[in-house]
């Protein structure tokens, strides 16, 4: 299937294009390795750390089972338990859960999609360092004493100023807010990766069904962290500046807090199950010998399970006193989430029954998934049930509940996973001795650890107690759970020793030892740093399947790309619904921006942490500095035409293109951004709605210059960049020019009449949450403008130098999409702002 | 669970049907999925109707069943204003619960110890000095959040005299473990003692 364009290079060797192509998209040793954003360095970095941070949530772990372990134990005292078990929580869902993610889908998704890197590989990177970063605040923070104690959920007003004088609150809104960037940014990432960079021939309907997970788990991680991350934002603002948004005396409310937060914690759990659910539904067919039943079933299950995770938030609030209707509505839709789980697992069980299953330990831990998972699933159920959770709430069944469904929906899958893959990782093959051992370790010490914490729940005990009393009757069953734990985690340890030893001894392994059907088995295993040596062409869902001599046909550069010219990095993208090649991604290299950039991020979190505000201030432009520079190294500074793919095709580059994935990353950032207003707005509201009095009449004005101004500013910005964009395309660049100065001024002038408000007509912020909502939505206006100050002066300076053409444009179709954020919330915002001293 | 209330038992009975309910399934499940493994030879149903009858049929129809009972029971939990229920305002704070009794003139309030007669509806409503706390007599009944700035209401009520132990079950800071207190259950005869105990009129 090859085809060569007449008069191109002689075509080279595969031991030839392998060196190329190794030279051109592999990291420099020792120092360079901090400039990696290659997407298997930066995930198995991902994938270790975490693994790393699971392992001391485990130590944690360990600490409340030996303090629970009987009555009146002395081991740790209230306050030392309080910082464990909320760091054991956080530790385990921010810093494990979330990033293993994270990591999976950074190595695997260009993968199973034939690509040889991400839509944005330094944003990989970027987001790397800020959870590395954010992390070892929290961890440092433990090691000082000074560890978050108010819980993983942080419920106002227990982690409000009054009543956690110290820092640890801090530590953990200001720890976990830089780890949730890094979360967005994947999503971002994910989210392109998965509409635009694919291998050709590879339309919706033939993606592996593991991309569609991982496409909706980064759909939901889009829609999900903004809300927790305005809610952390809020309450940091409370306890820095005393804006007191969660304080009942001032107009706030406790419950604003628990609706941000689950807002954002029940599509978590959805978060971290779909993707364990996404490695069963891929191990299963490798394992049975037999496709997945009900591929569509399954996307649409998806689909729906996202959709309704996010209406079922008040499902942990069902004691908060929410009205019995409501309480109707969250229970009934909390209970349909089941249907789309049961789809999956009927379609799991329906491959299973016509397949011929091989025990290997990945199976092992599929039994181990199901029957743990489906345990916890019916405990979900019942806790669904509005009576019935009255009584379970907050005790040690809901601890046994969330264990069942985290451990069954989520690590064992992760560990089917790990030994799924570990050939492909590591180019080794594995016994299973030590790993069965291990796995029977684990599924003893899991139940009987947790199992009989349904009871003592039931039986009372709450949790986060630090100690009982002898007389409660519930020492038995602590001791069982306490012994059960310290299985349980040798059997972990035991797992990383496995893995460990095959990583370093074991025997090489040949090429897709399961007889698997997707992409990333057609790879040289370890993976080398590009991948693959040309890609395919697919016409299903099974490429290897449909034809086996593909690995080697590829590797002879038969595919697209196969050809490394000019020192690029050249991966395919498609049209987002056939997958027929509609353009080739330029792919930045090695650099250390993005950790430059982090390091920015976080010296703005630290000197926020120790109130050093002008130091804030100062990381701010560090942050803004380091952005302009991430941006000027990017795209084609002139014209070049479409250049041959392979296979007797040709394909504009994408920054010639109508809608290169830079475009749909900034769309995916706009939407982010937009949940985050959503959230903003749902709180203004709920306050208006739950508060006495609000906003109080005493602190409204009407007052019509700064609205105008900043209404003038939207207007005139929207114009400049339209007719800027069009003199561009009329190549008319200096008339297109002064538009982006008339853009810039007007960006400037909104940051301008929005900050006014605050400044000079609100009442002072900490007077009452109306006055602080004023001055937060004012800032976000002002915030915004200026960005559309900044872009504006960014594209100016490119077209000065030449760098934008009527064809390179996509300075402009960002900026404008920038434009009209800001003209809808502008005018959202305005209405926030003003809307009621005028209705008054 | 040892119920010892109406609230308390119509729970453990929607817990007995469930619990019930959750093993039939789980050995379903299982059992299925270990059936490729025993049998060797056999002919598997047809995809679709698992599908269609796994994912969708058979999950609708129990959990239908379900909810209706669940609203029925929750129904029956809730505050209904009927008269001749005693109300009791419950404050919160870390780390201790004062209990006033609005409709008992001339009654002080009581620190940790909440006095209720036998056989009567009460209604405790729930709010909090400081930060959340949440108020839960297990062998009562359900529990109910005390938040700052708002009151919650919960219905109880005790079938036989005695003490039932009460517990703060939202995590309130240091203390919270410790964070008890006790619902007295009085019969008539012992209420109207204690009430003349306390030099109150009715
Ligand atoms: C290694 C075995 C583990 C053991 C023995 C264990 C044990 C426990 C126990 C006993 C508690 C209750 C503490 C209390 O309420 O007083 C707890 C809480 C929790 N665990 Fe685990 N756990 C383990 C692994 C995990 C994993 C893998 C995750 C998540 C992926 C997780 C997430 C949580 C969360 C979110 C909480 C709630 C923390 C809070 O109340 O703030 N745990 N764990
Ligand atoms: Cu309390
Ligand atoms: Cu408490």
């Amino acid at each position: 299937m090859s085809d060569q364009t007449p008069g191109a290079p002689a075509p080279l060797s595969a031991i030839g294009r392998h060196k190329a192509l190794e030279r051109l998209w592999g990291t420099a040793p020792g120092w360079g390795a901090l400039s990696a954003v290659n997407h298997s360095t930066v995930g198995l970095r991902f994938i270790i750390t975490s693994f790393v941070f699971f392992l001391i949530g485990g130590v944690l772990a360990m600490l409340i089972r030996a303090q629970l372990a009987g009555p009146e134990t002395d081991f740790l005292d209230a306050a030392a338990y309080a910082q464990v078990f909320t760091m054991h929580g956080t530790v385990m869902m921010f810093l494990f859960a979330i990033p293993a993610i994270e990591g999976l889908a950074l190595y695997m998704l260009p993968k199973l999609l034939g690509a040889r890197d991400l839509a944005f590989p330094r944003l990989s990177a970027f987001g790397y360092w800020c959870y590395l970063f954010g992390g070892s605040i929290l961890i440092l923070a433990m090691l000082g004493g000074v560890a978050p104690d108010s819980g993983w959920f942080m419920y106002t007003p227990l982690s409000s100023k009054p009543y956690s004088p110290g820092i640890n609150s801090d530590v953990w809104l200001i720890g976990v807010t830089f780890v949730e960037v890094s979360a967005v940014c994947a999503a971002v990432e994910f989210m392109t990766t998965v509409l635009k960079i694919r291998t050709g021939g590879m339309a919706l309907h033939r993606m592996p069904i593991m991309v569609w997970y991982l496409w909706v788990t980064a759909a939901m991680m889009l829609f999900g962290f903004p809300p927790l991350i305005l809610g952390s934002v809020l309450l940091e603002l409370e306890r820095a500046f005393d804006w007191p948004f969660f304080d009942p005396t001032r107009g706030g409310s406790p419950l604003l807090w628990q609706h941000l937060f689950w807002l954002f914690g029940h599509p978590e759990v959805y978060i971290i199950f779909l993707p364990g659910a996404g490695i069963i539904s891929t191990i299963l067919p490798v394992f049975t010998g037999q496709k997945l039943v009900g591929y569509a079933w399954i996307i649409v299950a998806l689909i729906a399970l996202g959709f309704i995770s996010f209406g079922i938030w008040a499902h942990h609030m069902f004691a908060t006193g929410i009205p019995h209707l409501s309480l109707a509505f969250f229970s009934a839709a909390s209970t349909l989430v089941v249907i789309p789980t049961a789809v999956q697992i009927f379609a799991w069980l329906a491959t299973l029954l016509s397949g011929r299953p091989r025990i290997t330990l990945s199976m092992l831990y599929f039994y181990g998934f199901l029957s743990t998972f489906v345990i916890g699933g019916l405990t979900g159920v019942m806790v669904a049930v509005v009576p019935f959770d009255w009584q379970a709430h907050d005790t040690h069944f809901i601890v046994a509940h969330l264990h069942y469904v985290l451990m069954g929906g989520f690590v064992f899958p992760v560990l089917a996973g790990i030994y799924y893959w570990l050939p492909h990782f590591t180019g080794r093959k594995h016994l299973e001795g030590l790993g069965r051992t291990a796995f029977a370790l684990i599924m003893i010490g899991f139940n009987a650890a947790f199992l009989p914490m349904h009871l003592t729940g039931l039986w009372g005990m709450p949790r986060r107690v630090f100690t009982y009393g002898g007389e409660m009757g519930w020492d038995l069953l602590n001791l069982i759970s306490s012994v059960a734990g310290f299985i349980l985690a040798i059997g972990f340890a035991l797992v990383v020793v496995d893995v460990v030893q095959v990583a370093r001894f074991g025997r090489r392994s040949r090429r897709n030892p399961w007889g698997a059907s997707t992409l990333e088995w057609g790879m040289p295993t370890p993976p080398p740093a590009y991948n693959i040596g040309s890609q395919p062409h697919v016409t299903s869902r099974d490429p290897l399947e449909d034809d086996p001599g593909l690995p080697a046909a590829l590797a002879r550069g038969e595919g697209y790309l196969g050809q490394p010219r000019n020192g690029w990095r050249e991966t395919l993208s498609v049209h987002m619904l056939s997958g027929e090649p509609d353009q080739v991604v330029l792919l930045p290299g090695p650099t250390l921006m993005p950790l430059w950039t982090a390091l920015a991020t976080g010296l703005f979190f630290v000197s926020f942490l120790f109130k050093l505000y002008p130091l804030s201030a100062i990381a701010f432009v560090l942050i803004v500095i380091c952005g302009w520079r991430w941006m000027w190294a990017s795209g084609l500074r002139e014209d070049v035409a479409p250049v041959d793919i392979g296979r007797g095709q040709t394909a504009p580059l994408h920054a010639m293109a109508a809608d290169p994935p830079t475009l749909w990353g900034m769309v995916f950032t706009l939407m982010a951004n937009g949940v985050f207003f959503g959230a903003l707005v749902f709180g203004y509201l709920f306050l208006w709605v739950v508060a006495p009095n609000w906003p109080p009449p005493a602190l409204l004005a009407r007052e019509p210059v700064t609205p105008l101004l900043v209404l003038a500013g939207l207007a005139t910005g929207l114009a400049a960049v339209w007719r800027g964009a069009r003199a561009n395309g009329e190549s008319r660049a200096a008339d297109s020019q002064t538009w982006l100065l008339v853009s810039a001024a007007a960006g400037a002038v909104i940051a301008g009449g929005a900050l006014a408000v605050p400044l000079f007509t609100a009442p002072a912020p900490n007077s009452h949450a109306y006055a602080a909502a004023v001055t937060f939505i004012s800032g976000y206006l002002a915030f915004h403008g200026l960005i559309a100050a900044i872009l504006s002066a960014y594209a100016w300076a490119r077209s000065r130098n030449g760098w934008i053409s009527a064809q390179r444009a996509v300075e402009f179709s960002a900026l404008r999409l920038w434009w009209l954020y800001l003209g809808a919330t502008g005018l959202i915002s305005l209405a926030l702002l003003h809307g009621p001293a005028w209705m008054s | 669970m040892a119920p010892a209330g109406e609230a308390a038992q119509a729970i453990a009975t929607l817990w007995w049907v469930m619990l019930a309910g959750s093993v039939v399934i789980f050995l379903g499940v299982v059992g299925a999925s270990l059936l490729p493994l025993v049998l060797r030879r056999w002919s598997a149903p047809s995809a679709r109707a698992m599908l269609i009858g796994g994912g969708l049929v058979f999950p609708g129809v129990v959990l239908l069943a379900l909810l209706v009972a669940a609203l029925l029971v929750g129904d029956r939990l809730s505050p209904r204003g009927e008269p001749g229920v005693l109300r009791i305002e419950a404050e919160a704070r870390q780390w201790a619960w004062t209990f006033q009794y609005p409709d008992l003139p001339g009654q002080a309030a009581t620190e940790g110890v909440l006095h209720v007669p036998v056989g009567r509806p009460f209604e405790v409503q729930v709010t909090s000095r400081d930060v959340i706390h949440s108020f839960w007599a297990p062998r009562l009944g359900g529990k109910i959040d005390a938040i700052p700035g708002h009151t919650n209401v919960i219905r109880l009520q005790a079938d036989a005299p005695g003490i039932y132990r009460g517990q703060c079950a939202e995590f309130c800071g240091n203390a919270h473990a410790m964070m008890d207190f006790v619902v007295q259950a009085h019969s008539p005869a012992d209420y109207a003692a204690w009430r003349a105990a306390q030099g109150a009129t009715e």
